[in-house]
């Protein structure tokens, strides 16, 4: 039964090499072996996005992925784009613009929202309602995100 | 003595949030111990079903599985969870019937997804394939699911001790409604009736309990809203002293009511079991458990009766109504109550008489959920005024100005009782401002005057809507807090209530910064740790903010005392010539003659010599507040929305809110508060119902079928304020927790009725769909 796998994983730029189970989740393997538990498990169905990292800089959601397809691959998680003394300014505009309640969301929102910028640097309200609408939030009624985001591409700018 | 700058009512931003931005706050579910095992659980894929027999022997030889519990296995220490309100007054007018969940099925599963068997593995992933080990076998039963079917003679029933499935029924008058009718110039009777929905907090439950035999000492981690009464009430289960038990509610992601101090099983089951293997258990729910075992609200079916003069004033109001309860009534009358105490929302009724049937059903058990009953009645007196104002020809508001309570009449006692069974008071209130400028934020005049009708030429089907409603809030029975000054000069609180997002790290860090003239950001709050403080109720009814912000107010307040009285000593200064600001005390016109409250801190906790007789150490107090009866908030909603006709999906074009929820703390988070409580709202009248079949099958257990609203569908939300304090508390504060979903449903249905002005359409229910819509103006 334990047909384990050497799974060889970058994340947030440190390589981590681990025997895990063929059947072990993404989101289980970066919280449960990996302990990075910034990472949020909301639906385990592939809608809310809470779980989402960044695969090769693109978002995906971690509980839809195996651990084994990221084999050789780089993972970028919450714990990768700031620390508490050194926030990114995405993380700095979500709290100036009160972009976050309870949480839980967050991490998979500050990852959508890392890429979505990258992407579209100077984006409209309505592109950057369109690019969080797969992620769910119970909280904030989203405005106060859409906020943060916008204030992130201007800082981003600047 | 000069007053500190001012905190409170300022936009600051969260303590709380670096933790939160960065993934380094701790939820339950990141909770890791050594040797730590972990729970999953069989469920009842029957909604009323005869437990025959259940065989776990596979399960606990398969590899990884350490034991397999059922509820025989539990013996003596198999008990129903413990009532969680106190039950109502035994009076003529009042039939309770007390059945609460149990923590593993024992006879017969009264709702799907009810638990049955929890194995305890290495490995969730292990233990998910031991629950499939697990035979059974159940006779299915008809379930019951349709709230007036369930009341009929020969109906199955839920609990078969009892001679029907009334869970109870409770009668309230004011005045006298037939009196009233008998004068009235128009009387109106619909049936209104509203189904259910979930809260989804984003995070799912979970729990993990510590067990130490060598200490004897229980520790457990829970995404609960109430971690005292489940500190209180594990410890009785258990046996154990109170202080052998510390129930930690860290960062919880998301609350909404179900997170209450539910007892739900796995709260009964998983520290039973920690003790009984002495082993760290953690359970963590998914998605589809949640769906079925954590608690929903909202069902209720009402005959209602309004009676109007000519004029538009309300005479009377009559409103019969059954009220779903689900499997079980843990949480006693409480919605249902609250549903009365809305159903004459603001305004001056005189007669009124209301009358609830609780009814079991074969479904998930119903607890409060953001709105509480509140919604339910606000959405009825509302449809009425709309239905009223056309039958009279009366302008929508012109009816509702002409019946609201005057603002001289408060506090307003409308003698029926309210959800602590205590005399229902409005204790203030000025209602037609706030409409007033609801209406003129959305520019109610000019849009039906100007806007529409041009909208409308144009073969647009765009409406305008406004709904007033109240709220009560802030309710007992009451909080606590301690409050100390620390050698460093900074301040750490700790009170009892949980914290589900709503930032009581920072709103409560300025009610103590403004009273002892520190930073807010270093006032460091615990919530939610029973063994920082260990007496209070919890975090629900929109009571936080009013109910632990007093008490913190109040304890502030008495150190604020105790370091002048200090400083006064040391620096022999009367306490009239000093001010406290930037963490100093200093003297008012010598700005160098000052001492810090770290010093000050040292000196209140002597380490030699002798200490006057009565002395208590250090700069700290510990406080309580209690309030008589509830605050009661108040608002208006209004807003613009464009309904496609060949569809049905509308588009919200402007939505508009003004609250009076007394002394603000902090606009930034009470926004916040508000766009999500109007997010929610607009989910309850437009894309979230939970659809059961007759089977009790609930058909949309995924966020797949059960749409929450994303970002796409929620617009930008205006907020506007007025300020009333309430007189009940000193910080002159009532609670908005909830406020924001209460009017919703009723501001849908009169906008999406004046959006479609040409066809044959009124509104008596919710949740509505595109769908159901559809429907509606097809039948």
């Amino acid at each position: 039964m334990q047909n384990l796998f050497d799974l060889a994983v970058t994340v947030n730029g440190s390589r981590y090499e681990h025997a895990v189970e063929p059947r072990t989740l993404l989101s289980d393997f970066l919280r449960h072996d990996l302990g990075l538990t910034g990472t949020h498990v909301g639906c385990e169905h592939g809608v809310c996005g809470a779980c989402t990292v960044l695969l090769d800089g693109q978002p995906v959601r971690s509980c839809l992925m195996f651990a084994v397809q990221t084999h050789e691959h780089e993972v970028t998680t919450i714990e990768g784009l700031g620390t508490i003394d050194n926030l990114s300014p995405i993380q700095e505009t979500f709290q100036e613009a009160h972009g976050v309640q309870c949480g839980f969301c967050t991490p998979g929102i500050l990852t959508t929202v890392k890429s979505f910028l990258e992407q579209n640097p100077d984006p409209s309200e309505d592109e950057i309602r369109e690019a969080i609408s797969g992620n769910l939030c119970r909280c904030t009624g989203y405005q106060h995100i859409v906020d943060a985001v916008k204030l992130a591409a201007e800082k981003m700018k600047a | 003595m000069i007053m500190t700058k001012k905190f409170i009512g300022k936009r600051i931003v969260r303590n709380e949030d670096p933790q939160l931005l960065t993934g380094q706050a701790l939820f339950v579910d990141d909770v890791e111990i050594p040797g730590m095992l972990h729970a999953a659980f069989l469920r009842s894929d029957y909604a009323h079903a005869r437990l025959l027999s259940i065989d776990v022997s596979a399960a606990r030889q398969r590899p990884g599985v350490v034991a397999v519990f059922t509820a025989e296995d539990m013996g003596d220490d198999w008990q129903p969870g413990p009532p969680l309100v106190s039950p109502p007054p035994t009076a003529k007018d009042v039939i309770f019937y007390s059945r609460r969940q149990v923590p593993l099925v024992k006879d017969k599963v009264r709702h799907a997804g009810e638990a049955i068997a929890v194995v305890i593995a290495e490995s969730r992933y292990i233990a998910e394939d031991a629950v499939e080990d697990i035979l059974i076998e159940l006779e299915p039963l008809e379930a019951v699911v349709d709230l007036e079917k369930g009341l009929e003679a020969g109906s199955p029933l839920v609990h078969d001790d009892l001679e029907s499935n009334l869970a109870a029924h409770l009668f309230q008058k004011k005045g006298d409604y037939e009196e009233a009718r008998s004068k009235a110039d128009l009387v109106i009777k619909r049936r209104i009736i509203i189904d259910r929905g979930a809260a989804s907090a984003m995070e799912n439950r979970g729990i993990v309990a510590h067990w130490e035999a060598k200490s004897q000492h229980l520790t457990i981690w829970d995404t609960t809203q109430a971690p005292i009464p489940i500190r209180n009430g594990t410890a009785a289960r258990l046996g154990l002293s109170e202080h052998q038990v510390r129930v930690i509610a860290p960062f919880i992601g998301g609350g909404f009511g179900p997170k209450m101090m539910m007892f739900y099983a796995e709260e009964m089951v998983i520290p039973w079991v920690s003790k009984k293997l002495n082993r760290p258990i953690k359970w963590i729910e998914d998605r589809r458990e949640n769906f079925y075992a954590t608690t929903q609200e909202r069902g209720q079916i009402h005959d209602v009766e309004i009676a109007l003069s000519s004029d538009g004033h309300i005479l009377g109001l009559k409103d019969v109504f059954l009220h779903d309860t689900g499997a079980y009534d843990p949480y006693g009358l409480t919605i249902p109550l609250n549903t009365q105490c809305h159903t004459m929302g603001g305004y001056d009724v005189k007669n009124f008489t209301t009358e609830v049937s609780v009814v079991f059903t074969n479904k998930t058990l119903v607890t409060p959920v953001r709105g509480a009953g509140r919604p339910q009645g606000i959405f009825i007196i509302e449809r009425l005024l709309d239905i009223a104002s056309k039958e009279l020809g009366i302008d929508l508001v012109e009816i509702r100005k002409r019946n609201l309570i005057p603002p001289d009449a408060f506090p307003y006692e409308h003698k029926i009782i309210d959800q602590a069974f205590a005399p229902l008071i409005l204790d203030s209130g000025n209602y037609w401002p706030v409409m007033e400028k609801a209406l003129e934020m959305i520019g109610y005049e000019e849009f039906v005057k100007d806007e529409q009708p041009r909208l409308r030429k144009e073969g647009k089907y765009v409406g305008i809507g406004f709904a007033p409603f109240i709220e009560s809030t802030g309710v007992g029975p009451y909080e606590g807090a301690r409050v100390t000054v620390e050698a460093s000069g900074k301040i750490s609180v700790a009170t009892g209530i949980g914290t589900q997002g709503q930032g009581h790290f920072t709103a409560f860090a300025q009610i103590v910064a403004e009273q002892v003239g520190v930073a807010v950001k270093d006032v460091r709050i615990v919530t939610g740790d029973t063994t920082e403080f260990h007496w209070g109720t919890g975090t629900f009814a929109s009571r936080g903010a009013v109910v632990a912000g007093n008490a913190i107010h109040a304890a502030s307040s008495i150190v604020r005392k105790k370091i002048l009285e200090l400083a006064s000593k040391v620096l022999e200064t009367p306490i009239d010539e000093l001010e406290l600001d930037d963490g100093l005390v200093r003297v008012v016109d010598i700005p160098h003659k000052t001492i810090s409250l770290g010093e000050l801190a040292l000196l209140a906790n002597p380490l030699r010599g002798a200490v006057e007789p009565g002395t208590e150490p250090g700069l700290e107090a510990t406080a309580y507040f209690g309030p008589n009866y509830g605050a009661t908030a108040f608002g208006t909603h209004a807003m613009i929305l464009e309904v496609d006709p060949e569809t049905m999906m509308i588009k919200i074009k402007r939505y508009v809110t003004v609250e009076d929820c007394g002394t603000v703390l902090n606009p930034l988070i009470l926004e916040g508060q508000i766009h999500g409580g109007v997010s929610m709202g607009i989910g309850n009248a437009y894309y979230e119902q939970l659809h059961f079949d007759e089977n009790g099958q609930l058909l949309n257990a995924s966020f797949a079928d059960y749409l929450i609203p994303s970002a796409t569908e929620i617009p930008r939300i205006e907020v506007g304020h007025v300020e009333t304090r309430s007189s009940l508390n000193e910080l002159g504060t009532k609670g908005v927790g909830e406020a924001g979903t209460i009017p919703v449903p009723a501001l849908f249905a009169q906008a999406i009725e004046n959006a479609l002005y040409n066809q044959e359409l009124e509104i008596l229910e919710m949740p509505l769909s595109p769908n159901r819509l559809f429907e509606l103006l097809n039948k």
